[in-house]
């Protein structure tokens, strides 16, 4: 990788090509097994660096493959590439070698020298550290022929896991800035660009899904000599993280993005709000720019031309509400990030006053492959009215959590079972949360549509930012609720009532019922609530607030009314309403449920019944799994 | 922090509080060309010099950047990544998102609170540990996770809480 001052300057698409040219002989051996080596490296293997694999201990092996490497003598014929999210987080951390493509999962720093024996020196796999297909028990070579990725269709992640992210080169050699060269040959009809992305069917991938090509030319249209455009990655959905993979994977795509749309709305200058919880996403995007300056893609005169155009990143500083257009904008400003009411929407009046366009990091990184292959390319894909892919985030009690990367309209059983693997635990499934705390359930009479805008909210739900969580029989529906008002109320800015005092009353009653204090009339008094603050909170914050529990009650009243009526917790989830206890027949007084009590209720000499003091037992359950021999614990 | 003396040229006494301010001048010098929306990022960058924002440190912000205090005050308590109090040596995150609740947080949660005998919020009596919740780190393929300071414990269990921390007690 070329330090960034020793990138040369780019002045029009001759050196854009030269240079890719230039750059492809260096990593021809991920594409084609029997390229040549370049400078005499024969091997590169690519370790995931993101955030999940990170938390699961791949730094240690990026270290480990230094050392070991280096005491063979083989640290200047193998690369060591730290790569962005390759997918499949529940197998990190995972790496994959070229030329070979082999694609290992779950390692330890100790296996790395095995892996250096075999599969360096020797060429040959090694099957234990192999993905093993679940019901065949086959170890499988290739990842892409795992089934997590089989019914994947990775148009938009093409890069996330196969490029260093902190070298532009290699976006380059992938045709990287490719569309931004078509796009500026063509900077005198911007409005054929825009007809681009208007054929493509685009929509706001944020959750909304407002067609996007109509929102750039409501703000290219709007007067004004300065305008702004945004890039919301405030991905503030807990359970999402697709935003953040795109970012710590394939950062310049989403650069490329907005300078094609600063190009056709005809703004100067560009904003990433982030997540200061994403530091990885945040350094990544900051080396991005410093790149993309050097080489003359981004600043004064883009690629030798007179369209300038600068990106800066702000960081935010943790408020859930500015994923809110109107509040983001406040926040950019420097003030408390709070909505106001619109109209007048940003398209005509945003940052600091200037028509702003807004979209998030999905919609800006689909740019480039929409300009580049064409509208009618990326139209191919989805349904009728949702086109392209989406990127969901799986994650809850499914067995394979990760990013994938779909078709819309694929049928969200085909999500969670052929990608997904089904649920963990070989448990019963239960619903399906997507669209975080605006967003409703699914349950399993409802996983056989397509998934695309429309059904969705058809269905009482919302695509959302895209993060699944799946549930199973051990969830709480009213709990799950309960979980994702506290979260809306905690995050609401309290500018309007109905969000501050509304969220407020309705957690209050779904923590009555949770406790075993609910009564009669509880869950119509949720319904009118629900309904009032729907149409009368200021801003989508407020207005979807409501929909977790309006879903839930839709699909699960059964569980509502055994919470109230019955006072029972049929996934005997609610702490309150459940007790363990030991039944002295069973126990053979092994101990193990005592060793493990993190705070000490259980008590009892060795080989005679245990008890469990239940003014201590905090209910974690802890000894419930630990009693394996007899299984003499319960819950009731 | 220790500060070498030469003997020989003995430093002006300064005032504690001179003392504290001085390293907010390289942060007025980054940000004094980006007047616009410089607010948070200075903020930002005074907390990560002192580790949280002290009424002197805010005020000398207020004048410097020209704001009534008020607003200062306004937006600083609007944000939850701002602290108006010093926090302890390691800084415990436990992670609330959806993808950890439906994995058990809340016993992760609790069995922190009981070890540390704080509430989220809240510092240990010897400085050691402030518990804090997150909303969603992304590393949801893990959950339920917490993080201490900058590394990520994942896949927690309850009866794994104490050791963890134990390996954090200096």
């Amino acid at each position: 990788m070329r330090k960034l001052e020793d990138l040369p300057r780019l002045n029009g698409v001759m050196d854009l090509e030269a240079l890719k040219s230039r750059v492809l002989p260096r990593i021809a051996i991920r594409r084609d097994p029997k390229a040549a080596p370049f400078n005499d490296v024969t091997h590169h293997v690519m370790i995931c660096g993101d955030t999940g694999c990170a938390s699961s201990g791949s730094k240690a092996i990026i270290e480990t493959f230094k050392e070991e490497l280096a005491a063979r003598n083989l640290d200047k014929t193998v690369d060591v590439v730290v790569i962005g999210c390759h997918g499949f987080c529940e197998m990190g951390p995972l790496l994959v070698v070229y030329p070979d493509d082999f694609y290992y999962i779950r390692l330890k720093p100790d296996d790395v020298a095995e892996i250096i024996e075999e599969t360096i020196i020797h060429r040959r796999p090694v099957p234990k550290f192999l993905y093993h297909d679940r019901e065949t028990m086959r170890p499988i070579v290739h990842y892409q022929e795992i089934e997590f990725y089989a019914k994947q269709n990775r148009i938009l992640l093409a890069n996330c896991g196969h490029i260093n992210p902190e070298d532009v080169e290699e976006y380059i050699a992938n045709d990287g800035y490719k569309a931004l060269a078509k796009a500026l040959s063509r900077r005198d009809d911007p409005l054929s660009l825009l007809e681009e992305i208007k054929k493509s069917g685009l929509r706001g991938r944020g959750g909304g899904g407002f067609p996007t090509g109509r929102k750039w030319e409501l703000c290219r249209e709007a007067p004004g000599d300065v305008k702004y455009i945004i890039c919301n990655a405030d991905e503030g959905d807990p359970g999402a993280f697709m935003d953040r993979s795109l970012m710590e994977g394939d950062p310049h795509r989403l650069l490329e993005g907005m300078i094609i749309g600063g190009l056709v709305i005809g703004a100067k200058e560009g904003y990433i709000y982030v997540r200061a919880e994403y530091p990885i996403a945040v350094k990544r995007l900051k080396n991005a720019i410093a790149q993309a300056e050097a080489l003359g893609l981004l600043g004064d005169n883009v690629l030798g031309t007179d369209f300038s155009f600068k990106i800066f990143v702000k960081e935010g500083a943790g408020a859930f509400v500015c994923g809110e257009e109107t509040a983001l904008i406040h926040s950019i400003e420097g003030q408390r990030g709070m909505p106001t009411s619109r109209p007048p929407f940003p398209a005509v009046s945003g940052l600091w006053g200037q028509p702003t366009n807004n979209n998030n990091v999905e919609t800006w990184a689909n740019v480039p492959g929409i300009i580049l292959r064409g509208g009618e390319w990326f139209a191919s894909f989805g349904t009728e009215k949702s086109k392209g892919t989406k990127v969901f985030a799986l994650t809850g009690k499914i067995r394979n959590t990760g990013l994938a990367e779909v078709s819309m309209g694929l049928t969200m059983r085909e999500i969670i079972y052929d990608i997904g693997g089904g649920v963990q635990n070989n448990k019963k499934f239960k619903a399906v949360q997507i669209g975080g705390p605006s967003g409703g359930c699914l349950p399993e009479s409802m996983i056989d549509r397509p998934v695309d805008y429309d059904s969705l909210i058809e269905a009482g739900a919302m695509m959302g930012s895209g993060g699944l969580v799946v549930v199973d029989e051990d969830t709480c529906m009213v709990a799950l609720a309960q979980f994702f008002l506290s979260f809306t109320r905690d995050e609401s800015c309290g500018k309007c009532t109905p969000c501050r005092e509304g969220t407020t009353r309705m957690l209050n009653i779904l923590n009555n019922i949770t406790k075993g204090h609910g009564k009669a009339g509880d869950i119509e008094l949720l319904e009118e609530l629900a309904k009032n603050i729907k149409i009368s909170a200021l801003c989508g914050l407020g207005q979807t607030s409501p929909n977790p529990i309006l879903s839930t009650l839709n699909y699960f009243r059964e569980e509502y009314k055994a919470h109230i009526y019955e006072k029972r917790c049929p996934a005997h989830h609610c702490v309150a309403l459940i007790s363990y206890w030991i039944d002295p027949d069973r126990c053979i007084g092994c101990g193990a449920c005592r060793k493990k009590c993190p705070v000490q209720a259980i008590d009892g000499s060795a080989k005679k019944p245990h008890t469990i003091d239940v003014g201590k037992c905090i209910k974690c359950g802890v000894c419930f799994t630990a009693c394996r021999k007899t299984r003499a614990i319960f819950k009731k | 922090m220790s500060v070498v003396v030469s003997p020989s040229n003995p430093p002006e006494p300064v005032s504690p509080h001179a003392l504290e301010l001085a390293a907010l001048e390289p942060i007025f010098e980054t940000y004094q060309n980006a007047a616009r929306g410089s607010l948070i990022p200075v903020l930002q960058a005074a907390q990560e010099t002192y580790g949280y924002l002290s009424t002197t440190v805010l005020e000398t912000i207020a004048s410097r950047l020209n704001f009534p205090i008020s607003q200062i005050y306004g937006v600083v308590t609007f944000y939850s990544q701002f602290r108006l109090a010093p926090r302890g040596k390691h800084v415990i995150r436990a992670c609330q998102g959806t993808a950890c609740h439906v994995r058990d947080s809340s016993l992760v949660l609790e069995t922190l609170k009981s070890a540390l005998g704080v509430t989220p919020g809240g510092t240990t009596a010897d400085l050691q540990f402030t518990l804090e919740t997150v909303a969603c780190i992304g590393a949801c393929s893990l959950a339920p996770v917490m993080m201490i300071d900058n590394e990520a414990h994942g896949r927690l269990r309850p009866d794994r809480v104490r050791a963890i921390l134990d390996k954090y007690r200096g």
